[in-house]
């Protein structure tokens, strides 16, 4: 990087080259800004052309909700607290389908390689961070559209909502937050993996874990020791506390919302730049 | 003055070399051809030049800029178009290049009309707002060219641009690249193995095998070095790269030329 320091007054150089630094960082800063939400807006565009896979998406959390959610409220098996348990599994539910939607992304990722897309990518001028993490913010904008699906069905089922704009507006950035952590995450896989079928192996591996070691549809407290443990340290139930407390009318959070967001942000932003990293290796 | 310059690059993968001490030099404004079988290396070459994959040893130079410390800069003066199909079927024409007017960073005033002559020129605009995947091969491979060239590169890499394309399509594409070159001087580096082509539309070519280069100069020096009267570009193919069939191109390269050829029906 040269700095053109040959412009420069000799006095207050230092300043000088100081408020310059700054100023190329900003310009870094809001060039990657920029770059990520035109990836983000490629993929808005590819949706828009085709939306029908947001409806079958769909399908099965409102299965869950409908299903699953219906017998346990009855035979109460669960302890949840003051909630009942329709109440307790929706959000789990809005977490578990972001969960869905974005771990296998990779797959797309290695599609677009098999493709050349990648290539293309790759051989312009955006940071490669700005491409992971405009993929990731897509896969917000997919997750929040199921988002939609498992509020009508929830309203439908009489679970009890917290309307409250800024309460919704949390709702939001959590499941963009959830979707960024896991879509990431899937990246990282495609990259190591690089091939469909050692990909899909994988995803299969991960989801039910992921989802069964964690708060989503019971809570940690009645898990046997060793996987309350995992359960902690698994980011979805990080999502789950903040969206129990931010979706639900009344509902509380186990380890404060402010902490969940800050775990899943320094969580997605650690992601993002280790893909950032592994992206390149993707088309080697 | 050399544009795009090699020195030794060699690029390993485990044990085998994919590319072996490749020392290339290309002018300004050259319409370079790299040939070879399959798996002589050629592609490998290309993703290094391009930034996409580093070498393993020796360097190069694209546009004055060092390919592995500047490789912003060299993204920034070349356009590529790689081998597979790469425009996105699932966004329309004129989408696949905006996204990448924007990319490029071609400031907001200037992105539609440039968006617009883009089309215009690769006689695309009847087809700009209908999805991609619509398109027949020929018109896919002028979009990729199109978006390639939206923030006029100094260099443009191309690799294998008419490989599965019908010999009218495989015309029209060669005609939109040498008015390209015509118009602004852009120096376009390609790989092919159509010795046809090579013959008609390079200045210099260079045949690789096994990752060396087995020659190198124009078409008609190296029909020359070959000798005989009715030397053909396929003649000294042969002679400097064909003595075996089973050189070249792995599964994977196959199937992925065959997956290509297949989406250009």
């Amino acid at each position: 990087m040269r700095l053109q320091e040959q412009d420069a007054p000799r006095g207050g150089w230092a300043s000088l080259a100081l408020s310059r630094g700054v100023a190329k960082a900003m310009a870094a800063i809001a060039a990657f800004v920029e770059k990520t939400l035109v990836i983000a807006e490629l993929e808005a565009r590819k949706l828009r052309h085709d939306p029908t896979e947001l409806l079958t998406r769909a399908v099965q959390p409102v299965l869950w909700l409908l299903v699953f959610g219906q017998v346990f409220t009855r035979i109460r098996a669960i302890p949840t607290g003051n909630l009942r348990y329709i109440d307790f599994m929706a959000p789990g539910i809005l977490a578990q389908s972001v969960l869905f939607i974005s771990i296998f992304y990779g797959i797309a990722i290695i599609w677009e390689r098999d493709l050349g897309i990648v290539h293309k990518f790759l051989a312009s001028p955006t940071p490669r961070a700005a491409l992971v993490l405009g993929k990731a913010l897509s896969a917000g904008v997919r997750s929040l559209a199921q988002g939609l699906v498992i509020y009508v069905v929830a309203v439908l089922l009489d679970v009890r909502m917290n309307w409250n704009p800024l309460a919704l507006v949390g709702v939001f950035v959590v499941v963009v937050l959830g979707a960024a952590f896991f879509s990431t995450l899937s990246l990282i896989i495609a990259c190591l993996v690089k091939t469909r079928e050692r990909f899909m192996g994988i995803g299969q591996l991960l989801t039910m874990p992921l989802f069964f070691a964690s708060n989503a549809i019971y809570p940690i407290s009645i898990m046997p020791g060793w996987l309350q443990v995992i359960s902690r340290a698994n980011p979805l139930t990080y999502e789950v506390d903040a969206l129990r407390a931010l979706m639900l009318a009344g509902g509380t959070s186990t380890y404060r919302v402010g902490w969940d967001v800050l775990i899943l942000l320094a969580a997605t932003a650690i992601l993002v730049i280790v893909g950032g990293r592994l992206y390149p290796t993707v088309v080697w | 003055m050399s544009i795009l310059e090699t020195q030794a690059l060699t690029r390993r993968f485990g044990e085998a070399v994919a590319v072996d001490a490749l020392t290339i030099s290309v002018e300004a404004g050259e319409m370079f051809g790299l040939l070879g079988p399959n798996g002589a290396g050629k592609t490998t070459a290309i993703k290094m030049l391009t930034t996409l994959l580093p070498p393993t040893s020796g360097n190069a130079r694209v546009a004055g800029f060092d390919i592995v410390h500047h490789a912003a800069d060299v993204r920034r003066v070349i356009g590529y178009v790689p081998q597979m199909l790469s425009a996105d079927g699932s966004l329309t024409g004129y989408e696949n290049l905006l996204i990448f007017a924007k990319l490029y960073d071609i400031p907001g005033a200037e992105r539609e009309s440039r968006v617009r002559n883009a089309l215009a020129f690769m006689g695309l605009v009847d087809a700009a707002d209908k999805l991609v995947r619509t398109y027949s091969g020929g018109m896919i491979r002028r979009l990729e060219t199109a978006q390639s060239f939206l923030h006029r590169p100094r260099v443009l890499f191309l690799d294998e641009p008419t490989l599965g394309l019908d010999p009218l399509a495989r015309k029209a594409v060669w005609e939109h690249i040498e008015q390209l070159r015509a118009s602004y001087g852009t120096t376009i580096f390609l790989t092919t193995h159509l010795m046809e082509e090579a013959d008609s539309l390079c200045n210099r070519v260079a045949i690789m095998h096994r990752g060396k280069v087995a020659a190198i100069g124009s078409p008609a020096e190296l029909k020359a070095q070959v000798g005989g009267e009715a030397t053909t570009l396929d003649d000294v193919f042969i002679h400097y790269a064909g003595s075996t069939l089973d050189s070249g191109g792995g599964y994977r390269e196959t199937s992925r030329a065959r997956r290509t050829a297949r989406r250009l029906g």
